[in-house]
């Protein structure tokens, strides 16, 4: 249980929170009709007759659809259920040209699983989390209204009707806007590795519907909750549970009462309102829809799904802090993002191999590069940097030239910035631009001797115990070597003279 | 030279692969035949260009040497529930008025694809909702037939009446049906011709208006078995655009026709014997009995004890179904669109809908929206989904002691326009006999029989097993031949 | 169970049908013989009956991922989407404004 708590006159309440999140399945083309699902088409250029509802036209489910919701199932650990059926949601509105929506009520494709959202003390997460996830089941996307271009008519654009989404059902386990921001942060992940959607909240390709109660601290009985529809962004849905259990509260204090709605988020205005367009929305009149028989999945149907799923983020963050022997954080920032730890794990091969070394031994050097190094680069390159030079051939000789003490650390850099700017090989660079570090011990010992010689006062209070002048002798020698001898030897050489 | 519109479908089709006539002259003479019968109302549209077109591209493969569909040469007439590119389909509805669909139905490509051509679209209870086509907005088709006793006007059967109208009163040797609780069979009986509802999911659903999806199917209707052979033939297939289409290969019905009936058994359902039944009704399905034993078949009873059960179990699912098929009728996309003076979407929506659908229309769409409501649900919808397994249930166990049932099509002969439409049950109890089959998804069809006493036919159906057209269709044709039915209504009309 | 004048009026909202005071009226008694007669159905024992899920015995058939395959279910077909709209507008379907 978080401590998150509203401060209301009469007491402490506490809030209770399931999101209901529709994920854009990834697939060519929608769930019912042939029709593409690209983003940013002309109006109603990508509509069928199937999906503008013509008479007598007909749904023929996609096949991808239903894999890529199977293997979401399966990344969240599910059960999934070899018999389910399509139903119809019947309601009225300008978006839904068949005056219903095919979805999954009464034997949805994905049932019970679940998802851990990661410790985040900052956030009020002590501890890892499991949220429970009620179902996943698969169904239409609706149209688009337009309410601007006219002055008494909206438009109506069908493109997006008959896209395949998959809603994620979670159960009502957070309780506080953080833990609610991580659930959907986590899911997007998941969603990303799997493929099954690409997670763009812009674009629309992630939405949640957020459902909201509120109940004073210690209650057994959960309170009214309201839905507020279609919040497009993780900050968003941490603001309406915000604003939400503050109405909430205030309501209640106020001696009002909730009412169960469905509620509409304006981010301008920072708050929630009533949607009156949905006063049907508590007779949807469901039922199987009869044009689709049952659909019921074989073992090698699911065989094939489970074994096409990728390493997951939970077991890779694991591998990396066990296997790689990497830090907790640097595993977390890593395994974030599918295009972060691809690159990361590309780049780990290629060095290893070019190292002719384990994963394990150069994982540091490459998690250090690939998070921290690297992307600093990039950012003061900005556009002059081309990025088909950024291959991980260059980056990994680079990292073996820094691993043979070659190079220094700022060497590296400087190399890398010219292998972004021209193509050039990175062996080379260093060569003919005179960026090698001095590691021939006896040019160092002797400027070394040097700046011992010009500092014997110095000399003396470190014998005396004053360890941090080590620094200062560091740099000394460095600063006579123009910066280029190996740090390492510095290092030694110090340590064996100083004793 | 014969009277081209007194040959059915094979003797068209031959002749004019014989040369005996063009299939242009086929066409001209029901195009005659059609336009001089609006009396009957049985068309909506009239596309006389249509059958020409068809007929010439038939004379020309002919004369260059090319091979023939089963169907070529043969004008159509085509329910106006098939979407027909380029050719207003309504439905029957005012709702639906205007509307041109740019695609054509699977079935009636099928049929164009096989040489067929179309006269034109046929009236229809108003979305298939009826059993006298009295429901269109197009108003009422007249059955050609009269009773000997009165000049009333006579309900073709419903709801594929324009059917059943055009080919009895020789508009067209054949013509397309739809069956969702009797809409094939039950008009086909009224009028003396022979109707064939196939397995659910022989003839594609895609293109054709939507009715009750689970329960809609495609057939032909024409004057006799070997005709609805060849049509169905040309009707059915696989479709991958139809979710619930069966995907397996199509029989050639028409060569392994066979009325011979021995080592074939044929069930009497007992339960299909009702108190106070028309005499004329069971004195036909003795009959009945008499012709199949003669065919060499054994009559054995069976019982089907749901039977009571099944007209209210389909007026639960047919009119839940069409509740939500019907829900894209709004004036957004097409057909009709009433909006009043300053009305929002929802009243748009609203007063579309009362000014697009007939009363009958809305009836059902009443009932199947209150079914569905919450709370109500499992009381009707469920309830009645289960009482239809066990009927389905029923005819699979039937099925283990005969090859096909022999029931009567319907409780009585045509009856007089108007005389029902004040009392929808009454008009629902007209498909007793021929919803239960529609309720299983099993092949049925309904041969002519005899006349009543008045003068007006009586039709006997045949149920058989799901996917046993074959074994229907050859009970079918024992009756017909031992029934010898070749009564045709007087030609009052022109 | 039977339906009074205010219950058809809410059923018929539901479904997007305009009906005037007659008319209710009317669809009442209508409405009240057939669910009557429909009840019936209360009478058979169900225990252990599945509902009806497919007619004939068949399972659903998935089609391959593939844009536009059949001309028939695809898409970029906007003006026969259109061809048949009462009020289209610059490409969209038009409708009284929404406000929501
Ligand atoms: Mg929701
Ligand atoms: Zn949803």
């Amino acid at each position: 249980m978080s401590d998150y708590r509203i401060q209301g006159e009469t007491g402490e309440w506490e809030v209770v929170i399931g999101l209901e999140v529709h994920a854009q399945v990834t697939s060519h083309s929608k769930l019912f009709s042939g029709a593409s699902t690209t983003f940013g088409a002309e109006p109603n250029a990508q509509v069928s007759l199937i999906d503008a509802a013509m008479p007598g036209m007909l749904p023929v489910p996609n096949a991808e659809c239903i894999r890529q919701a199977v293997r979401t199932g399966m990344a969240i650990e599910a059960q999934i259920n070899k018999f389910s059926r399509f139903d119809r949601k019947n309601y009225f509105y300008a978006d839904l040209p068949q005056g219903y929506q095919i979805s999954q009520l009464y034997h949805p494709i994905v049932g019970e699983g679940s998802l851990v959202i990661e410790a985040d003390e900052k956030a009020g997460i002590p501890q890892p989390k499991t949220i429970g996830i009620e179902r996943i089941h698969v169904e239409q996307d609706a149209g688009k209204l337009m309410h601007d271009q006219h002055p008494t008519m909206s438009y109506v654009d069908l493109n997006r009707c008959g896209v395949a989404l998959m809603e994620i059902v979670s159960m009502p386990h957070m309780t506080s806007p953080a833990e609610a921001g991580a659930y959907v942060r986590k899911l997007r992940s998941i969603l990303r590795y799997v493929g099954s959607c690409d997670g763009n909240m812009e674009e629309g390709s992630m939405r949640a519907d957020v459902n909201v109660s509120v109940r004073k601290v210690g209650a057994a009985e959960l309170g009214t909750r309201t839905e507020t529809k279609n919040v497009n962004s993780v900050r968003f849905v941490m603001a309406v549970i915000e604003q939400e259990a503050r109405r909430q509260v205030d309501l209640i204090e106020e001696g009002g009462t909730v009412v169960q709605e469905t509620r509409l988020y304006d981010p301008d205005k920072n708050e929630t309102r009533s949607m009156r367009s949905k006063e049907d929305a508590h007779d949807y009149r469901y039922f199987p829809d009869p044009d689709l028989l049952p659909l019921e999945l074989d073992d090698a149907f699911l065989e094939e799904c489970r074994a096409s799923l990728p390493e997951l983020p939970d077991a890779k963050r694991a591998r990396y802090t066990g296997e790689l022997g990497l830090t907790d954080y640097n595993a977390a920032q890593l395994t974030a993002e599918v295009e972060t730890f691809a690159r990361f794990e590309t780049l780990l091969a290629a060095t290893a191999s070019q190292l002719d070394k384990s994963g394990a031994d150069v994982a540091t050097q490459v998690a250090n590069w690939t998070l921290s190094v690297a992307p600093g680069v990039l950012k003061s390159l900005g556009d002059e940097a081309q990025m088909e030079f950024n291959t991980a051939a260059a980056n990994a000789a680079i990292l073996k030239l820094v691993d043979a003490g070659t190079v220094s650390g700022g060497q590296a850099k400087e190399i890398y910035e010219i292998v972004l700017r021209t193509g050039r090989e990175p062996d080379e660079i260093a060569e003919t631009e005179g960026l090698k570090q001095q590691s021939d011990t006896g040019a160092i010992e002797a400027e070394i001797d040097k700046v011992l010689e010009a500092n014997p006062d110095k000399v003396a209070e470190y014998r005396g115990g004053k360890d941090k002048l080590f620094g200062f002798f560091v740099g000394q020698t460095m600063k006579a070597m123009q910066g280029k001898a190996n740090p390492q030897v510095i290092n030694e050489l110090l340590k064996a003279k100083l004793g | 030279m014969t009277d081209l519109t007194e040959l059915g479908v094979a003797a068209i089709r031959d002749g004019v692969a014989k040369g005996d006539f063009t299939a242009r002259e086929v066409a001209e003479a029901f195009n005659a035949n059609v336009a001089a019968a609006s009396a009957l109302n049985a068309f909506i549209v009239t596309t006389p260009e249509k059958a020409l077109e068809a007929a010439g591209a038939v004379d020309a493969d002919r004369a260059a040497g090319k091979a023939l569909g089963s169907m070529a040469g043969v004008p159509i007439g085509m329910k106006d529930l098939f979407a027909t590119q380029g050719v207003q389909t309504t439905a029957a509805s005012h709702i639906l008025g205007g509307f041109v669909p740019p695609y054509e139905s699977t079935v009636s490509s099928n049929l164009w694809a096989a040489g067929a051509g179309m006269l034109g679209k046929l009236n229809l209870d108003q979305f298939a909702m009826g059993s006298s086509n009295e429901t269109s907005y197009f108003g009422n088709v007249i059955s050609p037939w009269r009773s000997r006793d009165s000049n009333a006007e006579l309900a073709p059967g419903g709801s594929s009446g324009g059917s059943s109208t055009a080919v009895s009163a020789r508009l067209a040797p054949a013509a397309t049906g739809t069956d969702t609780g009797g809409s094939i069979r039950q008009p086909a009986a009224f009028t003396g011709i022979t109707g064939v509802k196939p397995t659910y999911g022989r003839c594609s659903r895609w293109g054709v208006v939507a009715f009750a999806s689970s329960l809609d199917q495609a057939g032909p209707m024409a004057r006799d078995i070997r005709d609805c052979a060849i049509m169905l033939g040309a009707m059915a297939g696989f479709d991958p655009k139809d979710s619930t289409s069966l995907d397996m290969p199509v029989p050639d019905w028409e060569a392994a026709l066979n009325a011979d009936l021995k080592g074939k058994k044929v069930g009497i359902p007992r339960e299909y014997r009702m108190d106070g039944m028309d005499a004329e009704i069971e004195a036909s399905w003795e009959q009945g009995k008499a012709w199949l034993r003669d065919a060499g078949a054994e009559i054995v009873d069976i019982s089907l004890p749901h039977t009571k059960y099944a007209l209210p179990a389909y007026y639960i699912i047919a009119p839940a179904e069409a509740s939500s098929n019907l829900a894209r009728y709004d004036g957004v996309r097409y057909g009709l669109r009433d909006l009043p003076e300053g009305a929002g979407l929802q009243d748009m929506y609203a007063a579309t809908r009362a000014a697009g659908f007939g009363d009958e229309v809305k009836r059902r769409v009443l009932i199947g929206t209150y079914v569905l409501s919450a709370g109500f649900y499992d009381a009707y919808y469920t309830q009645a989904q289960k009482v239809r397994t066990l009927i389905a249930r029923d005819f699979a166990e039937a099925f283990e002691q005969c090859d096909v049932i022999l029931a009567p099509t319907t409780p009585s002969a045509a009856f007089p326009l108007g005389d029902k439409s004040d009392d929808p049950l009454s008009m629902y109890l007209n498909d007793v006999f021929a919803v239960p089959a529609s309720l299983a998804g099993l092949p049925a069809l309904s041969v002519p029989a005899g006349l009543t006493q008045s003068g007006l036919p009586l039709g006997l159906q045949i149920i058989g097993k799901a996917f046993d057209e074959q074994g229907v269709m050859n009970a079918g044709l024992a009756i017909e031949q031992r029934a010898n039915f070749s009564a045709k209504p007087d030609r009052w009309w022109a | 169970m039977s339906v009074d004048k205010q219950t058809v009026a809410k059923i018929a909202s539901l479904a997007r049908i305009r009906m005037d005071d007659d008319e209710l009226e009317r669809m009442v008694p209508e409405l009240n013989n057939i669910l009557a007669w429909v009840e019936q159905l209360g009478e058979v024992d169900c225990s252990g009956v599945e509902p009806m899920t497919a007619v004939i015995p068949n399972t659903l058939r998935l089609r391959a991922d593939v844009v536009d395959a059949d001309p028939l279910t695809g898409g970029g077909i906007r003006d026969k989407v259109l061809a048949n709209a009462p009020a289209p507008e610059h490409g969209f379907f038009g409708v009284p404004k929404v406000i929501e």
